[in-house]
């Protein structure tokens, strides 16, 4: 028996005017793995929240079709009874943990349920054991990081050993090493828990390898639902932009796409493929030579908590006109509190921060922008243009009815406007983590236009694909001060979490490649051993 | 201000005993009003504050409170007429008409200022050294729904700050004008309901919406949780607090008027209920054996 089908299921969310799926039918076993793939908007969430109840019950609706979760029904059980089955954890860790310390929000679903005390402890116990939290067990929640969040939003979904585990893009919010660790987990859980486990992901290279099935979703349709491989053939057959670095990489060289480094090495390496590391390694790039007038100029640049740590210690660093840079380093590098004394935002406690003009910073949460009743009201018809929003009836709309793709956009637009139109004035771009849960192809159309901006960009970034996409200059952050600067072929290879997954396949031979590099690198490397 | 679990013994008792020692505190400063006896109030709660490691909320709370104190003072000075030692002829003002400031007025607003203060710094221990979520465990039986939307609420507000905070940076790197306050206001509230909307859908897959009464608690079911010595030391403390400040208020151990003049003599009996206040608060304090460090 199924622990979640769906058969023939349409929902439309209340005032839209297309249903947000359509005719879905799909049947997850229990222990499954599956993973959820498809562009921003394409059905997924509303996917999920079909299956835990939500829609139709918490955001109203038309619902059509039959929903099983566990053997209920979603139409006579709302999410609260259904919460028993199915575990759920969103994107946000801040807003899915409602209580003060970790034990309680463990605590909290299965006390919801009226269960005895005993039974809260021994489980609460349990899910802390599994996910590795039992030493925050005591710790406000408030204290917590992102990634410590939500492996208590997970512990508190697992509490009550749900059959069926949903997780909407629950890495999205997350640094690379802890959006791993919490991949890694999942995968044990499912193993030791036996619940099956859906997850709606971006970033599919990250879980392809170890998941039992693979779904992908077009304007609300299922369009594919096979094992990894196939799928993998099939993306990069039809859906390139699902296909993972690796799997372009093996299918721009003719062989057949697998999922996972390991795998992807493998199968170069049996067609004698897989260049030597040393081969191609890209030697120390060339010593910059000072120029007239940078764009940005940091200089010593401290900043120190008060009754707290030290966030920067004495950066210099000078960015060129028109020069892309990307900041990259874990989470507490500094990276945005550099960003923050770039646009002027902080006051540095030694150090200065010179401009060669206005310093344009477009946050995290574009949303926080958005201030008027229009889009038009936001920026001027220029500076909206340049973003790729120039469409009169785009600019009607209510900023906050706009995808989170084109929210982004307009959050830039709004940054480069001035009183000359967009760039005018503006000497550098800085933007922090601008792809977070953002789809391939949304990351493929920004770095697009950075590269199009006249303006010196500054972008602090976890995501080496898109690096390699749009910079020039790659720096990396660790404990406040700068410990690499150079190009990304020099930065971006021979690594792991600084690394693009092609220059991964390949051991960093060539330096930071995309597939289409690594193709024309491969195929040059073996015509020259041919030679 | 928000809680956070510290190595102290107030913090290790449990919820309910906690919301007793800061009761009896609250108690014993409505009980008493010599002034001998409220400063030994406001003593034993800074104490208590310093030893169970919350002295910074306490100061902060105090920063907030000491106006209060001093406009609650200030107000009964000139408003209240009924002293007999005038110590100021402040002639006919405005309002308050023919006023005299009277030595009785005075002292009695500073008790009443104080009094405030040593309220407010009770509800400040509180909310640092309490665990809320326990509390919340305690009152489920009688209204889980009410007792979860005030923990919600309280949770909410540094994640609401955040979110504050990061709107002004927001606002600040827009180029030009800066945008109305209706503008504003409008883009916080609709942040705001977004938030709400993500925490409700967060709590309906909690399974909130179909929340039940915790199961009867029949033998073998419950976790009883041992009774530690912090909790009976803080638990006869409070109990000696209160039986304290009952006694010396209905013997009349520290006597206290302003009616008329001043009458506040420091007896032998007054000072030894005084000490014995803040040994009492104070002294659970003294035993950490099994407090992390």
């Amino acid at each position: 028996m199924s622990v979640l089908a769906l058969d023939s299921v349409t929902y439309t969310y209340p005032g839209a005017v297309a249903p947000a799926i359509t005719d879905v039918t799909l049947e997850i076993g229990p222990g499954e793995l599956v993973v959820l793939a498809g562009a921003s908007g394409s059905g997924k969430s509303t996917l999920l929240r079909a299956a835990n109840g939500l829609a139709p019950h918490f955001y109203g609706g038309v619902f059509a079709g039959r929903a099983t979760v566990a053997g209920m029904d979603t139409r006579d059980h709302g999410p609260g009874a259904l919460a028993a089955a199915v575990g759920t954890l969103f994107q946000d860790p801040e807003t899915q943990v409602v209580m003060g310390t970790v034990r309680a929000e463990l605590a909290l679903p299965l006390e919801n349920r009226g269960e005895a005390p005993a039974a809260v402890a021994r489980a609460v116990e349990e899910a802390a054991l599994a996910l590795g939290i039992a030493h925050l067990l005591d710790r406000p929640t408030a204290e917590l990081s992102g990634g410590e969040l939500q492996r208590v939003a997970l512990g508190a979904a697992l509490a009550g050993r749900p059959k069926l585990i949903v997780l909407d893009e629950p890495t999205s919010q997350l640094d690379p090493v802890a959006g791993d660790e919490l991949i890694a987990l999942l995968r044990r859980l499912n193993e030791d828990f036996d619940a099956a486990i859906v997850i709606a992901e971006h970033r599919l290279e990250r879980c392809l390898a170890f998941v039992d099935r693979a779904i992908a979703m077009r304007g609300g349709r299922v369009v594919c639902d096979a094992a990894p491989a196939e799928f993998l053939a099939w993306a990069c057959e039809s859906a390139p932009e699902l296909a993972t670095p690796g799997g372009r990489l093996l299918s721009g060289l003719g062989l057949e796409p697998v999922a996972g480094v390991k795998a992807a090495r493998a199968a170069l390496r049996s067609h004698g493929l897989l260049p030597d590391a040393d081969y191609g390694q890209v030697g120390d790039a060339p010593r910059r030579t000072p120029r007239a007038e940078p764009a940005l100029r940091f200089e010593r640049l401290w900043h120190e908590i008060d009754r707290g740590p030290v966030v920067l210690r004495g950066v210099s660093l000078e960015i060129g006109p028109g020069e892309r840079v990307a900041l990259m380093g874990r989470n507490g590098a500094g990276k945005s509190t550099l960003l923050r004394h770039a646009a002027g935002l902080m006051r540095p406690t030694r150090g200065k921060v010179r401009s060669a003009g206005r310093v344009a910073l477009l946050l995290q949460n574009p949303a926080d922008y958005l201030v008027g009743e229009h889009v038009r009201q936001e920026a001027s018809a220029g500076a909206l243009a340049t973003v790729g929003l120039g469409d009169p009836a785009l600019r009607e709309r209510h900023p906050r009815d706009l995808s989170g793709g084109e929210k982004q956009r307009l959050a830039l637009a709004i940054v480069l406007d001035g009183a000359g139109g967009p760039s005018y004035e503006t000497a550098v771009v800085c933007l922090d983590e601008p792809t977070r849960g953002m789809d391939r192809r949304r990351k493929d159309e920004l770095a697009a236009l950075l590269c199009e901006l006249d303006a010196a960009v500054l972008v602090a970034t976890h995501d080496p694909e898109f690096v390699a996409a749009f910079a020039q200059r790659v720096i990396l952050l660790a404990d406040g001060a700068p410990i690499a600067d150079g190009s990304p072929q020099e930065i971006l290879s021979g690594g792991t979490y600084f690394a693009t997954e092609t220059a991964r396949i390949l051991g960093g031979a060539g330096g930071a490649l995309r597939p289409d590099e690594g193709v024309a690198f491969v195929s040059g490397a073996e015509a020259e051993v041919g030679a | 201000m928000i809680y956070r679990r510290r190595a102290s013994p107030l913090h290790a008792v449990r919820a309910g005993v906690g919301c007793a020692y800061c009761a009896a505190l609250a108690l014993a400063v409505l009980l008493l009003s010599a002034p001998i006896l409220l400063g030994a109030l406001v003593i034993s709660i800074a104490g208590a504050a310093a030893f169970a490691g919350v002295s910074r909320e306490i100061r902060r709370a105090a920063l907030f409170a000491l106006p209060l104190g001093l406009l609650v003072m200030a107000v009964n000075m000139l408003v209240a007429q009924g002293g007999l030692t005038v110590i100021a002829r402040l002639g006919d003002l405005p309002v308050f008409g023919q006023t005299d400031v009277t030595l009785e007025a005075t002292v009695y607003g500073a008790v009443l200022g104080v009094r405030a203060v040593a309220l407010i710094l009770c509800g400040a221990l509180y909310t640092a050294a309490v665990d809320p979520d326990e509390v919340l465990a305690l009152f489920r039986r009688f209204s889980f729904h009410s007792a979860l939307t005030a923990t919600l609420a309280t949770r909410m507000v540094p994640v609401l700050a955040r979110d504050a905070r990061r709107l002004a940076d927001a606002q600040r790197c827009r180029p030009g004008p800066p945008p109305s306050r209706a503008r504003l206001m409008r883009a916080t509230t609709a942040g705001v309901l977004d938030r709400a909307l993500d925490v409700a859908a967060a709590l309906e897959v909690r399974g909130y919406g179909a929340a039940r009464r915790p199961a009867r608690r029949g033998r073998g079911s419950r976790v009883r949780r041992p009774y530690s010595r912090h909790d009976l030391s803080f638990a006869a403390s409070a109990v000696a607090l209160v039986a304290l400040a009952i006694g010396a208020r209905v013997a009349g151990l520290a006597p206290f008027s302003s009616d008329a003049t001043l009458y506040a003599p420091v007896r032998a009996a007054g000072v030894a209920v005084a000490v014995a206040i803040v040994v009492c608060a104070l002294l659970p304090f003294a035993d950490r054996r099994g407090i992390e460090r």
